[in-house]
């Protein structure tokens, strides 16, 4: 077990350099640079040249790409070019944003996903299944921003209920320690805080949740029904016991393991529709703060977030296959 | 029995919970979040990038600053006009060198330091001797944008310092001396970049310490969360994990105390997303309101505010691009072709108006008698004929996801004027690039671009302000080379008469659209918009609407 986890994440470092130098070399390709964004149409030629000077982007790639490893190696990952502070600092001020809005949107696809995917597969055919199955395509289908506009425009911008921007009324001056704001809320007690905040979450994340929830139906669906057709429930049914203990004990558990691997892999692909989901919502998270990075060409703060993110992606899936090992005796973590 | 997991795993939740309750110390003040009525949410497109605005250049950053600051002399509440600030008033010795400042008393900073004549030196030397990465052009844009360059310039593109030096006469008389004279002084002093900051705050948080290396700049405390000024507000809070920044009313401020107790200003970059947070009741305010959206605002009772037109939105051309377009009959049959008429009709906010000039008539030195280029097809045909250019192909460059105050919506604006262009026989080929910094780059340096679009919003009003930082000397954009006119500029500019100033600026509108580098198309007025319950702001066409007027009907 101890021996896996060191090799996995000693496989990390080759991934991360591999990963670090395509990155550089893509974003130095894209035409433009961080001078012009910072000088907006006030720049001219010489200015934008001395800029380029300053940052170092005049020198060939390769020795740019030295120094970004070199300083890597001490764990410093530079400046951001248009906030000038830290991409560390500023990936610590806006990740639990993320975590919270992710969280909570695994939560939803979770929650409501595995019941309704065990439902359907139970009243195969039924009016239910139907709904269930056609309903996933949609969710599939849908694009995330094309949702989050929609469930603002009715919830928020019409009916009023709930907030249609920010993680929380800035106006309740609401205390900050870890940044995580539903959190904070409980240790300080500010409890219409975190309600506040938690109300904020609600239509980000269920437009966030809507590609994992209809890839979590279809997959449970088509797990739970392969299981049902299995030897041994059909002899648990025949033992005489009883449908709920034959549904918790032998259906669930041994069709979870395929759900669970996708949950894995569905929670690093949040990321890509938290970007534009944070964006619509204007919701301060890294998605957002990558989307402005990316028109800013504010390399750093790509390189930089990117890295964190992979290193992140890594860990979770890491933490994936050692739960399987909980859920199935039978797969052996060696 | 044993208890089953769901509820097993409810009760942890609910026990951690319960443990990390209370276990940290809430800083709230109960006076913040109490009545909603004296606290403005504005929604705005950007955070802003640095509270010191000696470094900023940025709207965000300059529109905090604007309200946590002053400076010496100041635009006038809804114009450009130079009128009392910090200072009372302002002299120039018989050289027009040297300006004599008369101070008021009784100003205090934030901090409690006395504002006198001896923090303006401090300010002024500040900035003057700025040393290493304070001269970099992106951390003090506007010093150099006014001054040009420092006491010692430490790299030799930076020009000689048309600043030379600041003596305090008494508390409240000071000198500020230059090295000639320039059209840009007292007004360019009015550019928050010029605002004056307590001595004590600037020492004590080591304010001109602008660390790290060349490629990592790092601001010093002071301009990330410490920036002590003058103004009806002051600086309480940057909650970044939340993109608000908060001000709250300066009680002890030597004027007309502001009305709100708190301003918010919370970033929405998204134009629509901020419309649907007013309309929620999430803000009660933005600003850069797309022109579409003006009607149906007013139509739901918002209050909207059109600023009156401080821009220029002008078709540029570029002469080493193609050959063809050196030849100034080229150039007319382009500005002949345009419509300029109809794109204002349809495609720009109510209230804007077609460019005759490259700057508003709101500007000393406009001039309503130069050559116009009314649109007149056949007459362009003509002139392409003349010049032996019938078959002319152009590369028209566009910008794409960008709206700025001069120009709402840039595609519609390129479909319109490529078809005019189509209409007299001239091939476009049209290429559209990302604003930033894509299109930026393209078009104002190298030479593969013929046509482009672009466009400046005054910084205060001063003619060398627009047409000066256009075409006062050779650039890549334009693709000219023309010292007669690059003279006529340098003699307006250092002419100390302000009478013969203004008749000189004349002389050079009338000769830029003589030679037609581009061709002038709009000034289109720009929006801002509050709740239905707010009122006392007044719009400003340099974006310097003074929140501390603003406040809730009750």
């Amino acid at each position: 077990m101890f021996r896996f986890i060191v090799r996995r994440l000693l496989q990390l470092i080759p991934t991360l350099f591999g990963l670090s130098l395509l990155l550089f070399i893509w974003l130095r390709r894209l035409p433009g640079g961080p001078e012009t964004a910072i000088l907006g149409e006030r720049g001219t030629p010489e200015m934008r040249a001395q800029i380029r000077r300053n940052m170092g982007l005049d020198e060939p790639i390769l020795v740019q790409y030295g120094r970004f490893v070199r300083r890597l190696i001490r764990l410093d990952l530079g400046t951001s070019t248009s906030t000038k502070r830290t991409v560390v600092t500023e990936f610590v001020e806006r990740f639990p944003g993320t975590v919270e809005l992710s969280i909570t949107a695994m939560l939803i696809a979770i929650g409501v996903g595995i019941p309704l995917g065990y439902l359907a597969a139970r009243r195969r055919g039924r009016m239910l299944d139907h709904l269930s199955v056609g309903g996933s395509l949609i969710g599939i289908c849908i694009p995330v921003f094309f949702l989050a506009y929609v469930l603002k425009a009715i919830f928020a911008e019409n009916l009023g209920w709930f907030p249609a921007s920010g993680r929380q009324d800035p106006t309740l001056g609401a205390t900050r320690i870890t940044n995580f704001f539903v959190l904070d809320g409980i240790m300080t007690r500010e409890w219409d805080a975190a309600a506040d905040a938690l109300w904020h979450l609600v239509l980000p994340a269920v437009a966030l949740a809507s590609i994992p929830l209809a890839i979590i139906v279809r997959i449970t669906r088509a797990s739970v029904l392969e299981v049902l057709n299995e030897d041994f429930v059909r002899t648990a049914e025949a033992k005489g016991l009883t449908e709920s203990t034959v549904r918790r004990r032998h259906v669930l558990r041994n069709s979870m393991l395929p759900v669970v691997t996708s949950i894995g892999l569905l929670t690093g692909g949040l990321l890509s529709g938290a970007v534009l989901t944070e964006t619509v919502f204007a919701f301060s998270g890294i998605g957002a703060f990558i989307y402005e990075a990316i028109s800013q060409r504010d390399y750093p703060v790509l390189m930089g977030f990117i890295l964190i993110i992979a290193v992140v992606y890594v860990l979770v899936n890491l933490l994936v296959d050692l739960s399987y090992s909980l859920i199935d005796p039978r797969v052996r973590v060696r | 029995m044993r208890a089953s997991r769901p509820k097993v795993a409810l009760a942890a939740v609910a026990v951690a919970a319960l443990a990390v309750a209370g276990c940290a110390e809430s800083d709230r003040d109960d006076s913040s979040g109490g009545s909603k009525k004296d606290t403005l949410v504005f929604g705005v497109a950007g955070d802003p990038k640095v509270l010191d605005p000696s470094f900023a250049s940025d709207g965000e950053s300059l529109r905090v600053a604007r309200q946590v600051f002053e400076t010496l002399v100041r635009p006038e509440e809804g114009g450009t006009k130079v009128t009392p600030g910090l200072a009372e008033t302002w002299t120039p010795d018989a050289a027009g060198t040297t300006w004599t400042f008369k101070l008021r008393s009784g100003v205090k900073f934030h901090d409690g330091t006395e504002f006198n004549a001896e923090a303006v030196c401090k300010n002024f030397d500040r900035w003057y001797n700025a040393k290493g990465l304070m001269q970099s052009p992106d951390v003090t844009p506007y010093w150099q944008d006014v001054m040009g360059g420092f006491a010692k310039n430490e790299s030799a593109d930076l020009p000689p310092s048309l600043f030379k030096s600041c003596t305090a006469k008494d508390a409240t008389t000071v000198d500020l001396a230059f090295t000639r004279v320039s059209s840009k002084i007292p007004a360019a002093l009015m550019l928050p970049s010029f605002s004056m900051h307590s001595p004590t705050a600037l020492e004590k948080y080591d304010a001109s310490n602008v660390g790290g290396t060349a490629e990592d700049i790092k601001y010093p405390a002071y301009a990330t969360a410490h920036p002590t000024g003058t103004g009806p507000f002051k600086f309480k809070s940057w909650d970044v994990a939340n993109k608000t920044l908060t001000i709250e009313r300066n009680e002890d401020y030597a004027g007309t105390k502001a009305k709100l107790k708190t301003l918010i200003y919370k970033t929405i970059s998204d134009e629509n997303a901020r419309k649907q947070a007013l309309r929620s009741g999430d803000i009660q305010g933005y600003d850069l309101v797309g022109p579409a959206d003006v009607e149906p605002l007013k139509g739901e009772g918002f209050n909207v505010l059109t600023r009156p037109a401080f821009n220029i939105l002008y078709l540029g051309i570029n002469q080493k691009g193609n050959p063809k377009l050196a030849d100034v009959k080229v150039r007319q049959a382009i500005a002949h072709a345009l419509n300029r008429q109809a794109l204002v009709d349809s495609k720009l906010p109510p209230g804007a108006k077609v460019a005759d000039n490259f700057m508003p008539d709101t500007v000393e030195g406009w001039n309503g008698d130069v050559t116009k280029y009314n649109y007149d097809p056949a007459k362009a045909k003509a002139l392409l004929a003349e010049a032996g250019a019938t078959n002319l192909t152009l590369r028209f460059h566009y910008p794409t996801e960008v709206t700025r105050p001069y120009m709402p919506n840039p595609k519609d604006i390129f479909e319109l004027l490529s078809a005019d262009l189509k209409a007299v026989g001239i091939n476009v080929q049209a290429i559209p690039l990302k604003w930033s910094p894509d299109y930026l780059n393209a078009t104002t340096s190298g030479a593969k671009h013929d046509l482009h679009f672009l466009g400046w919003t005054g910084d205060y009003g001063d003619a060398y302000n627009f047409i000066g930082t256009m075409f006062d000397r050779k650039k890549d954009e334009w693709g000219f080379d023309n010292a007669a006119l690059f003279a006529q500029f340098q003699d307006a500019d250092t002419t100390a008469d302000a009478a013969a100033r203004t008749e000189k600026y004349k002389a050079l509108n009338k000769a830029i659209m003589d030679f037609l580098p581009g061709v002038p198309v709009s000034h289109s007025p720009p929006a801002i918009v509050f709740g239905k319950d707010v009122t006392g702001v007044k719009a400003s066409p340099l974006t310097d609407e003074r929140f501390s007027t603003a406040e809730f009907k009750s």
